[in-house]
């Protein structure tokens, strides 16, 4: 079903090397317009380092990846147009008001007044969070805040949406209504590549990407994956996967 | 031109929400220049001298009295023996004794010659040269006033006269002359540790990360982190202007559009550096360190409070690249002197090379990466 | 207790660069003070307008510049260049010799030099006069020789604990402080400021530590540092630029223990007072730093001030420990000469850790 869909991110045998270290071990996918990508893996699999590629916040040691059909090496600037990105690390300004980290984000992303104006009450009220508009971020809990981030990852409407890992320490009903808003995002046409290390996240996905020690040793549909190794759950999958990894060293 | 406003938008909002960092900013650095402008004085007066008269003679007297009327020193005490005298001294009670010999009148008209002792506390060398000075020019006085009274037909003065006229300043106020030193130097702490600290605090909270995948240019970044800080010291500078013209009655000689087209250049100089040292440290903390390692060279080495001329070559040699000493120098003459643009074109021009050079670097160090 | 002081020490010392700064930067600073700062005058320039042009007055000149003070930077020939030429900045005196110098001398016994000072630098325009009328009246002195005067006094002038009038032993005592007082009270208010702004204090403050031990913690490796510090700085001070150690030497180092604790804290308190890394650093920068170089002593004589900023300087804790410095190294002072500056120390030290305390447990509570 998702065969008929342009690739909006193409990657060829990504390497990724921090002097001897290998943090991406020839890396090869592809992902498609609207789908929501899934990169799991343990902590220190390389998950963070490869989106950090993608996003042009690092440059890749070799490899020919296309991001938006523009490529990470030169044009990073024409990415960065196209895409939204949220940081593992909560990123947004403690001292400003929400109201007004949403403005100047805009304002980078170059929307008019107007729009800013728009889009700020339109998640707002989708978010239910408009009554703490001008409340500053500090004063907020994180599960609000990270719902925020989200939102001004796609204010300016993306092709692709980046998620390095966005529901770390959030609470299961924050998660689950962060996936909501995630799967939203998708039908509007945004691609989400989003990386996880909760494996019951990645039933959420269209298509998931299993990493172990900088390869990816999977890819695939959840359900493709569960059949494959004989198992109800990609938790299994990934015990599976981290145990064969494990036995082989 | 839009995202540079967004950018200083944003950065005035974090600044203004603190009450703390206002006062810090704008009110701190005022009072500062308002009192620590009337400690910088070389001139001494009171000086606490002591006496150990030894004679007790019509004479010693007289001699005292000289010393006395002088508002130069301060009688202090009068002691009976030089271990008072040197107790004193050690305790920092005086910082002169004069000790009158025994028969020092009985010498002096029956030989013509009598002896006075001088001791200084010369600590402070330069201040213990003009203590010493003075206490000579009161005895030569004291000399030749009697001179005059028992030889009437004698010529006592030096054939050669010296005069002096003071230019600039003919009171030799030494408010005038550190009002704008100190002005410059409170800028520049406002403006160097406001740049420098910004870039890197974004990064140590983690938000440079959200404004490096944006695709926002280099140049924007730089040009929205700078002005901001170069818009509140032009601010803080003019005000110090008013402060400086209404409150100490400095002269005001040259031209005010001299004076802000020249603080406007010299401001890009030390928010660049900040910047720069900003891009290349990743906590506050070293940032801080750094911005206040050069801080303290640059401005001890400045000429502010001690002359540049004073010191070695080179010293003299590492101040031109001091660009606290460069303005420092020019605003002073403009301020005091009236001096017009070809004047001070080199140092300015130096100035400007600098600024050059400052952003160049910060362009070229900052990365959009994580 | 000894975990979280360890931790401290790692903070401070996992990172190349701010142990270079820590250690480098004062010695750097030293060096570069102990030479560089003098309100000496040395080869000032000066310009020299000789409408006479005679023997006496190209003799008077030559007196002038070979003393070793003054350059020779302008011939001027018309006296409407001197403002030009202050106007640069290039000179700072001019030597005026009237016309028909020598003549006039010998005619009329009696003959005027003008000195004319760009005196919108007055400390300088005052030096600048006192050495050259001195070389002047100096050589009308000579002139006169032949002519002794029948009655004299005679000066016996001397010069106590810096015969050499150097400079140094104005500038070290007071470098040594204005480090030491950066070094500590800076460092711990934005180290301690720094956990405040990144959210690691809470996580020191619900361990079992009491608040005190978590001071004493945070403070313990940088009185260690600073120490280390004021020892090196005392080494240069001593072998570099010859500053006599005339009192005892474990005296002053107990004194300097007394001054680091004092610092660091007021940097304690100062990080109670502010949220954020940059408060801290921007009120110890205004609040340490100008006064400590303005307000103690350390180039102004506090004696030359204005009599309310005589009084404000007693509550400046660097003034009090100068003195101490001062009298120890030069003046071989004991504990008898300067226990009312420690005692000033001490309380000055129990009035701020007193403060920080009380904002502490308020903060808790």
């Amino acid at each position: 079903m998702t065969t008929n869909r342009p690739n909006v991110i193409e990657v060829r045998n990504l390497v990724k090397k921090f002097g001897d270290f290998i943090a991406n071990d020839n890396l090869t996918f592809d992902v498609k317009q609207g789908e929501i990508f899934g990169f799991l893996g343990a902590n220190g699999a390389g998950k963070t380092t490869a989106m950090k590629i993608l996003c042009g916040l690092q440059a890749p040691t070799s490899g020919d990846i296309k991001v938006a059909g523009f490529d990470v090496y030169h044009q990073t600037n024409k990415i960065k147009q196209n895409i939204g990105y949220m940081s593992q690390r909560f990123s947004l300004y403690e001292d400003l008001t929400v109201k007004q980290n949403f403005q100047f984000y805009g304002g980078i992303y170059g929307l008019s007044g107007k729009q800013i104006k728009e889009r700020t009450e339109y998640f707002l009220n989708k978010l239910e969070l408009s009554h703490v508009a001008n409340k500053i971020l500090k004063e907020i809990p994180l599960g609000w805040k990270q719902k925020l981030a989200f939102s001004v990852a796609v204010l300016h409407h993306p092709k692709i949406v980046f998620l390095d890992e966005p529901t770390g320490g959030v609470d299961p009903i924050t998660r689950r209504q962060f996936w909501e808003m995630i799967y939203e995002a998708a039908n509007e046409g945004i691609t989400v590549f989003v990386t996880t290390h909760y494996m019951d996240e990645a039933e959420y996905c269209e298509r998931v990407c299993i990493m172990v020690d900088g390869r990816i040793e999977a890819m695939d549909t959840p359900s493709a994956l569960k059949n494959k190794y004989e198992v109800t759950s990609m938790n299994e999958v990934f015990i599976r996967l981290a145990r064969a990894q494990s036995t082989e060293q | 031109m839009r995202t540079i406003l967004y950018i200083l938008q944003k950065e005035f909002r974090q600044i203004f929400r603190e009450k703390a960092m206002l006062i810090i900013i704008f009110i701190i650095p005022m009072v500062q220049l308002t009192i620590l402008s009337f400690t910088a004085t070389f001139e001494i007066k009171n000086t606490n001298i002591a006496i150990i008269d030894h004679d007790h003679s019509h004479e010693s007297r007289n001699l005292i009295r000289k010393f006395e009327g002088s508002s130069f020193f301060t009688m202090s005490a009068f002691y009976d023996s030089y271990e008072q005298g040197a107790e004193a001294l050690k305790k920092g009670k005086v910082h002169q004794l004069l000790i009158i010999q025994p028969n020092f009148e009985k010498d002096l008209k029956r030989d013509g010659k009598a002896k006075v002792m001088v001791i200084t506390d010369a600590i402070n060398g330069s201040a213990a040269a003009i203590m010493s000075a003075y206490a000579h020019s009161i005895l030569m006085d004291f000399n030749k006033q009697l001179l005059v009274e028992d030889f009437p037909q004698l010529n006592v003065n030096d054939p050669i006269q010296i005069t002096v006229s003071n230019w600039y300043n003919p009171q030799l106020n030494y408010t005038t002359y550190m009002v704008p030193g100190i002005l410059v130097l409170l800028v520049t702490i406002i403006g160097m540790f406001l740049s420098g600290m910004n870039v890197v605090k974004e990064k140590e909270l983690g938000t440079i990360e959200q404004i490096n995948v944006t695709p926002i240019k280099k140049y924007q970044f730089v040009i929205g982190k700078l002005l901001p800080f170069w818009i509140i010291a032009m601010f803080e500078f003019s005000f110090g202007l008013v402060l400086a013209r209404f409150i100490f009655g400095v002269p005001m000689l040259g031209s005010i559009a001299l004076q802000l087209g020249t603080v406007s250049v010299y401001l890009i100089v030390v928010l660049g550096f900040g910047l720069f040292v900003s891009t290349i440290t990743d906590t506050m903390q070293q940032a801080m360190f750094i911005s206040w390692f050069f801080m303290v060279i640059f401005i001890l080495m400045s000429g502010l409070f001690t002359p540049v001329e004073s010191m070695p070559d080179w010293a003299q040699t590492v101040n031109t690249l001091n660009p606290i000493s460069y303005f420092i120098q020019i605003n002073r003459m403009i301020m005091l002197k009236g001096s017009v643009f070809s004047d001070f074109a080199q140092q300015f021009y130096s100035l400007v090379i600098y600024a050059v050079l400052m952003l160049t670097l910060s362009v070229w160090r900052y990365r959009k990466v994580a | 207790m000894k975990g979280f002081i360890i931790k401290e020490f790692l903070h401070i010392f996992r990172d190349l660069r701010t142990m270079l700064i820590l250690f480098g930067m004062p010695v750097a600073q030293v060096l570069l003070f102990g030479f560089a700062i003098t309100n000496e005058i040395n080869h000032a320039n000066i310009a020299v307008l000789d409408q006479a042009k005679d023997e006496i007055s190209i003799k008077i000149t030559d007196k002038i510049l070979s003393s070793g003070y003054f350059d020779l930077k302008a011939v001027l020939n018309s006296p409407d260049e001197i403002e030009a030429a202050f106007g640069r900045g290039e000179i700072k005196e001019v030597v005026v010799f009237e016309p028909y110098f020598a003549q006039k001398l010998e005619k009329e016994g009696r003959v005027n030099i003008q000195i004319i000072t760009d005196a919108s630098d007055p400390n300088t325009a005052s030096l600048l006069f006192n050495y050259t009328s001195g070389i002047v009246r100096d050589y009308s002195r000579e002139m006169m020789e032949n002519k002794q005067p029948p009655l004299q006094i005679s000066i016996e002038s001397t010069m106590l604990y810096n015969p050499e009038l150097k400079g140094v032993f104005m500038f070290v005592p007071g470098t040594i402080t204005i480090l030491l007082m950066l070094v500590s009270a800076m460092m711990t208010s934005i180290s301690i400021a720094r956990e405040k702004e990144l959210g690691t204090m809470e996580v020191l403050l619900v361990s079992p530590l009491k608040p005190i031990q978590i001071i004493v913690g945070k403070v313990l490796p940088y009185i260690l540092l600073s120490f280390i510090n004021a020892s090196v700085i005392l080494i240069l001070a001593f072998t570099v630029f010859g500053m006599p150690i005339n009192g005892s030497l474990i005296f002053l180092l107990l004194e300097s223990i007394l001054f680091i604790v004092m610092a660091l804290s007021m940097g304690i308190f100062i990080s109670t007072v502010s949220k954020t890394q940059q408060q801290a650093m921007l009120l110890s920068m205004f609040v340490l730093m100008l006064p400590t170089i303005l307000l103690s002593g350390f180039i102004f004589p506090i004696e030359n001030m204005p009599m309310p900023l005589q009084i404000l300087s007693n509550i400046m804790p660097s003034r009090w420990f100068i003195i101490i410095v001062k009298g120890i190294m030069i003046k071989g002072l004991g504990i008898a000469y300067v226990w009312k500056e420690t005692l000033i120390l001490v309380a000055m030290t129990v009035f701020f850790i007193g403060l920080s305390v009380k904002k502490f447990n308020i903060r808790l509570g």
